[in-house]
């Protein structure tokens, strides 16, 4: 997935954050023709400005990403509360707004609903963590560069720790949410299959999926400790 | 389903497999498996594979013999044999249908699910972990007599041994398998090998204990050693045993175990083992089915001959392992009757059943066994109620054949077959003349 282009650089922590945890790769610049320089072959997938910081700079960001051949869309535009006005005809120039104040819930799902008119953004084809790689079109894992013979059970679990990394899940919540169903097994089928994934993934990768103390399983980490 | 049929069918073409076996055991626990193309593959998960089971030791039926093979795509595994070939070979486990698409009495995998299921309605979940013995042999001719690789002993650190190779190839192979190992080791007798595994639910268990002697036997035979799973194959040391830990879960719960308890054990778990110890003379021709088992469960080599249960003695029938660290969730049981080559579907089965039963009906526990059982007198014995496992296949039979509650857990079908087939197994044993008698009775009779 091409990243994106946020701004100013550095960006706001709390606006990282939220980016982050959304799953978006990005790339802060610090202007337009810093944003030139680094665009990807394929395109910005989108952007979010800040106009907190500078607002002069930022709009003027936003006209530049609208002027290219292909404009940059969408546009997410981050305001404080007091700028509302500012916004006044200059509404060409971003696709939707939100408050810095704002929850970081919000920010994604107005860039999900940004990318779904746009039809690209975050495609749930690939799950990266590491050397883990999932292809969810094909089934496939890879586990630093070798691909692992899965069964179906244990790549569905796999595939649900890899989506949520740092997250700690109890045994019920994966039971419920990976099988569906109660299995003769019941929630210790949760420590076989992790087991046996672990065993998969070989004792280099195993501690990909941490045991929390009579909690359950956690993936890998969050970027972000919670 | 929908999904998991998509995911095999993704995967075979996403990996180049060329070949996916179909695996199924008939009732004496022989695996048996046939082949088939990706082509082939769709059609086989969505309708099944039609077969003549009249083949089939245990399949047999008089009037109609064709039945199904049900690809359970859960259990689809690529085997590692051949990854890097160009011609990947995978497994799925089946299930085995009528043609009307009920399950087939016959079949072995279905047996331990009713009875899973039973469990199931009470709540429990049912949960197993065998320790596997074996015996490597340089021959890799089983007609030959059989000669070990090795005169190792138990937990012997030994240089460039070609068994310990082979076991760690093994290990290695399971693990790529997705069947972790808990321990592997050199045991007792020359050549002799255990591999212990991590618990998983009593039918994953059954699958994997017929996956893991074929690992075994494979990785032998690429080395031109035959592995077997025979339970005696050398006088004067140990046979090979496969001593299972059982557990009972409700939800995350173990209920075998109870904090109140001063040794940590509910009462759940006393009725299961009561049930085991009541009915365990019933269930021994199932865990112990061939001539040769009986063999192995003699005095003086660390097999269990008497009814008895004990905290960590090793001569009881069913042991307590103490549990490491107070966890409760380990608290488990250790059966100790039987060996490598039952059929591990059945098995579980009527060990459940056993169990089930002594909790249905609330059997009182008999005292422990405290003492070595092997050094009591068998008045003593008598004096203090302690029954013996039967001494042979025939006495087996006998006690099984009486037994409502065996006859119930295999259901008619499979029970009347196995006692018909195990009845001509002795009769053919006891008419044989054996090199003991040769060796005997011929330079002076």
């Amino acid at each position: 997935m091409e990243p994106l282009l946020c701004y100013p650089q550095p960006l706001n922590l709390a606006l990282q954050k939220a980016i982050d945890n959304a799953g978006y790769p990005f790339v802060a610049v610090s202007g337009a023709d810093e944003a030139a320089r680094t665009e990807p072959e394929e395109g910005w997938i989108g952007a979010v400005v800040s106009a907190v910081e500078d607002p002069e700079a930022a709009f003027a960001l936003c006209r530049a990403l609208r002027k290219k051949e292909s404009p940059v869309s969408p546009v997410l535009l981050i305001i404080d509360a007091n700028q509302l006005a500012s916004l006044e005809l200059k509404e060409d120039l971003f696709d939707d707004f939100a408050l810095l104040q704002t929850m970081p819930d919000e920010i994604e799902a107005r860039l999900s609903h940004l990318f779904f008119r746009t039809g690209r953004g975050k495609t749930a084809d690939i799950i990266a963590y590491g050397p883990l790689a999932l292809n969810l079109e094909t089934y496939q894992a890879v586990c630093a560069g070798r691909p692992l013979d899965l069964t179906f059970m244990e790549y569905e679990l796999l595939r649900f720790l890899a989506a949520h990394p740092g997250k700690v899940f109890t045994r019920e919540v994966l039971l419920s949410r990976v099988w569906g169903y109660e299995y003769f097994g019941g929630a210790r089928t949760v420590d076989v299959h992790v087991r046996r994934l672990r065993a998969k993934l070989g004792e280099e990768h195993a501690h990909l999926i941490d045991t929390v103390r009579s909690v359950g399983y956690r993936f890998g980490r969050a970027r972000w400790s919670a | 389903m929908q999904s998991q049929r998509e995911y095999v069918l993704r995967t075979v073409e996403e990996r180049g497999v060329r070949f996916i076996q179909l695996w199924f055991t008939d009732v004496l626990g022989i695996p048996k498996s046939f082949s088939i193309t990706p082509a082939d593959l769709d059609n086989a998960l969505e309708e099944g594979m039609t077969f003549d089971g009249s083949s089939i030791d245990g399949f047999s039926r008089i009037q109609e013999s064709d039945v199904i093979a049900r690809p359970d795509p859960t259990t689809f595994q690529i085997l590692p044999f051949h990854i890097g070939s160009d011609s990947m070979v995978a497994r799925v486990f089946c299930d085995i249908s009528n043609l009307d698409g009920t399950p087939f009495s016959g079949c072995p995998r279905h047996v331990l699910r009713r009875q899973l299921e039973k469990a199931h309605e009470q709540g429990f979940s049912f949960f197993a972990a065998p320790e596997i013995e074996y015996f490597y042999f340089a021959e890799p001719d089983p007609t030959g007599k059989p000669r070990p690789l090795d005169n190792g002993s138990y937990f012997e650190l030994t240089v460039a041994d070609l068994a310990t190779d082979l076991r760690k190839k093994t290990v290695l192979t399971l693990e790529d398998m997705g069947i972790p190992v808990e321990y592997a080791q050199h045991e007792d007798a020359p050549s002799q090998h255990e591999i212990d595994l991590r618990y998983t639910d009593a039918l994953t268990m059954a699958d994997t204990i017929m996956t893991v002697r074929l690992v075994v036997k494979e990785v032998a035979q690429e080395r031109g050693v035959h592995a077997t799973f025979m339970p005696k194959p050398l006088e004067n040391v140990q046979g090979s045993g496969m001593h299972t830990h059982f557990s009972l879960f409700k939800g995350e719960k173990n209920v075998f175990y109870d904090g109140d308890d001063e040794r940590g054990l509910s009462l759940t778990a006393k009725q299961f083992i009561a049930g085991l110890l009541e009915h365990a003379r019933e269930i021994t021709a199932v865990t112990n089915q061939w001539v040769n088992s009986y063999k192995r469960l003699v005095a003086g080599y660390e097999a269990p001959v008497l009814i008895s249960w004990a905290y960590n003695n090793r001569s009881a029938l069913v042991r307590i392992p103490k549990v490491m660290g107070g966890s409760s969730d380990s608290t488990r049981l250790e059966y100790r009757a039987p060996d490598p080559a039952c059929n591990p579907y059945l098995a579980f089965a009527v060990v459940l059943a056993a169990g089930l039963r002594g909790i249905e009906k609330g059997y009182e526990l008999p005292p422990e066994a405290a003492s070595n059982l092997f050094l009591m007198s068998d008045e003593d014995l008598a004096a203090a109620g302690i029954r013996a496992l039967p001494h042979t296949l025939d006495e087996a039979i006998g006690v099984m054949e009486k037994s409502e509650l065996v006859a119930e857990a295999l259901g008619e079908h499979v029970f009347e077959w196995f006692i018909r087939n195990k009845r001509s197994e002795w009769e053919q044993y006891t008419t044989t003349i054996t090199p003991y008698e040769l060796a005997r009775y011929l330079p002076t009779l």
